[in-house]
């Protein structure tokens, strides 16, 4: 078992070690501010919640304590009240980053002034959002600094007992937190009398088994008690009467991960980044249509140009950027004019979108807005857990009425009916997953209502995007080969050899296989 | 599709389960991780599996067929050997996943969702793997491929037949 000087020694044999390590494959810079990657994807970075990440080997204790790994949590037990570590975290800002942004030492000071016989911590590494995977790269290449975090707040609220709920879907990830638990343990910083003292603290996994709702807090709740994941009536806060109506602190993975560094760093170092109501970074995973896609961490407060254009490299293949869409199938598309737009809670909310929990999808000009919202609708149709009947049925009507349009029997008078839904599933959903549900569609009507409009009236995808809408033509080009007749599974081209061939737009399915199989080019769609 | 839970063959694996259920029963919110290792020791939820557990747990059969077919990752027909999930994130959606499930489907000549009636192959739309970078993504048991054409993906799937 370890004790507190222990941790020096660990320290300083591994810094060492890590550092020649690291030295030798290159590309790091090491210096007296720490360990950094090195290459102009991370120069306008800050990492925090990412610190460790390709860093650190993370099956290896001893090299989160080489990179002060645990310190804080050392220096709480033997230094700190309760409250001084509440008042900490309530100076810091920290907002949590699993997307609501609810103040962190907020939420523990709640769960402080219940008195109870047993009080949970649960980290939330339900990482649901299509698209975001920032949670997935911390529990797997940094799983210690999550495990220190709940023992912090497991101090903080007089809990012994953490619950970490992970998505199935990440293997690897549940793999490395069984390990670092199991190491944790035998290194004294988990379990019990940690680090010589009083403290006692213990952590299980919990698998999710595919429900995207169980990422709301209240759902995740309810699944861990090993029923159906929907979410409660908010009736009472979780941090009163939460897992089996014991005062519960429920945070995500990204947000725990900031909570060592604050006490390692200070408050005034926290709140120097970032902006005054949204202290510190965010980490967003960049991804879909762009030159370098990856797991960024910025300081917030950073437009989204220079997140998409500077760090991430722009839209590749000479396409132009269309729309860049946040936090995930709650989140909105925001379309290039509002790109000087700054990432924090706020300034997301108001131009019709959310943080979420990070997603950052660039879409570029082939991509049809009025898709990628019956995507979205798609996905929170198959994932409402059918409790509130506006998000189970409207998110339903509401697809219908997207397929309609994207099929190219949409009316007028759909996209007043689509509005219309979206108020009442908004107003009148319990959870977070309902009332954002129609976001998707109601921020690519705020900015693309003109694709809708094209869609509805002309009949045309102007992303040429929708199968449906799509016109197969053959031009001049053609050498009247006859490849494109034979392939055709309707039989719809016809032509003489060595002739100009003709597509009836009547019986042509839009499969594309003439295009394909064209020697010379010739078939174009529109 | 049709088959039937041979008792004898799982044997094993049903003493394993017993043993699992004895040692978690009395645990806060087992019924969960007791189902999960149903799943993992027979790929599945074998009906006769699920009403042990209720018997052994005194939980209702009908709130055990609730949670199950609530999470998708349940199945109460058998998974094949290779599991093949591709995913539908938005990143990859965007990269053209769609067409890439639908090539794996005529591939193996069955809907997502299925399981080839020689149990090697099932296909799994996955709702986002984490692999966004390497978008457009899908994994074959612990395999990933990614930044995949549809082209390679009759040699991929070759590689498991």
């Amino acid at each position: 078992m370890l004790v507190m000087d222990m941790l020096d020694e660990i320290k300083d044999k591994n810094r060492k070690q890590l550092e020649e390590r690291l030295t030798q494959k290159g590309g790091y810079i090491i210096d007296e501010d720490g360990i950094k990657l090195d290459g102009d994807y991370f120069k306008k970075q800050v990492r925090i919640a990412l610190k460790n990440c390709d860093i650190i080997d993370p099956t290896n204790i001893e090299e989160y304590i080489a990179m002060d790994g645990y310190f804080s949590l050392k220096n709480i037990l033997n230094n700190m009240s309760q409250q001084e570590v509440i008042d900490i975290m309530k100076q810091s800002g920290l907002r949590g980053r699993g997307g609501a942004g609810f103040p962190t030492g907020r939420k523990w000071e709640t769960a402080l002034q219940y008195s109870s016989d047993k009080k949970y911590v649960i980290c939330n590494a339900d990482e649901g959002d299509p698209g975001a995977f920032m949670d997935r790269s911390i529990l797997e290449k940094d799983p210690h600094s999550v495990l220190e975090a709940m023992a912090i707040a497991g101090f903080a609220i007089g809990s012994d007992q953490g619950f970490i709920y992970v998505r199935a879907e990440y293997p690897v990830a549940v793999k490395r937190l069984k390990a670092a638990i199991a190491q944790a343990k035998e290194y004294g910083v988990l379990g019990e009398n940690i680090f010589g003292t009083n403290f006692n603290f213990d952590i299980e996994l919990r698998l999710g088994a595919g429900a995207f709702v169980c990422g709301e807090g209240t759902a995740l709740i309810e699944s861990i008690e090993g029923k159906r994941g929907m979410p409660r009536t908010k009736i009472y806060r979780t941090a009163h009467r939460g897992l089996w109506q014991k005062p519960t602190i429920i945070n995500n993975v990204e947000t725990l991960a900031n909570i060592p560094v604050i006490f390692q760093k200070g408050v005034d170092w926290f709140t120097k980044i970032g902006t005054e109501k949204s202290p510190g970074t965010k980490v967003f995973a960049l991804v879909g249509k762009i030159e370098t896609a990856g797991l960024v961490e910025v300081p917030m407060g950073m437009p989204l140009h220079e997140i998409i254009y500077d760090i991430g490299g722009g839209v590749p293949d000479g396409k132009s950027f269309k729309a860049v869409q946040t936090g995930g199938p709650s989140g909105g598309c925001i379309p290039e004019n509002l790109l000087d737009t700054p990432v924090d809670f706020e300034s997301l909310a108001k131009i019709g979108s959310i943080m979420g929990s990070g997603g950052m999808v660039v879409m570029d000009n082939t991509d049809c807005m009025v898709d990628i919202a019956k995507f979205f609708l798609d996905f929170t149709v198959d994932e409402s857990c059918g409790k509130c009947v506006p998000c189970r049925e409207g998110t339903k009507r509401m697809l219908e009425l997207l397929e309609k349009i994207t099929s190219g029997n949409g009316k007028k008078e759909d996209i007043d009916t689509m509005e219309r839904l979206a108020v009442t599933i908004s107003s009148a959903s319990l959870c977070g997953l309902g009332q954002t549900a129609a976001n998707p569609v109601v921020s690519t009507l705020r900015y693309f209502r003109d694709e809708y409009e094209a869609h509805v009236m002309d009949k045309k995808c102007p992303a040429g995007s929708c199968q449906s809408l799509l016109q197969y033509f053959i031009t001049d080009k053609c050498i009247g080969c006859t490849k494109c007749a034979k392939v055709c599974p309707v039989h719809c081209i016809s032509g003489k050899v060595k002739q100009l061939h003709v597509i009836d737009q009547d019986i042509c399915i839009k499969c594309g296989a003439c295009q394909e199989t064209c020697p010379v080019n010739a078939i174009t769609r529109s | 599709m049709e088959f039937v839970f041979d008792r004898e063959n799982n044997k094993e694996g049903i003493e394993d389960l017993e043993i699992f259920i004895e040692d978690n029963k009395d645990k806060l919110g087992a019924l969960m991780p007791i189902m999960q290792k149903t799943q993992e020791i027979f790929g599945y939820l074998p009906l006769e599996m699920l009403q042990l557990i209720s018997r052994r747990t005194g939980t209702p059969l009908s709130e055990i067929y609730g949670v199950a077919t609530f999470y998708s990752q349940f199945s109460f027909i058998p998974i094949g050997e290779y599991k093949v999930s591709v995913c539908l994130g938005t990143a990859c959606y965007v990269k053209g996943a769609q067409g890439i499930l639908e090539e794996i489907e005529k591939e193996l000549d069955i809907k997502h969702g299925g399981t080839t009636p020689d149990l090697k192959f099932s296909i799994i739309e996955a709702r986002c793997l984490g692999d966004c970078g390497l978008a457009p993504v899908f994994t074959i048991n612990d395999d990933v491929y990614p930044h995949v054409k549809k082209e390679d993906i009759k040699e991929i799937l070759a590689k498991y037949r």
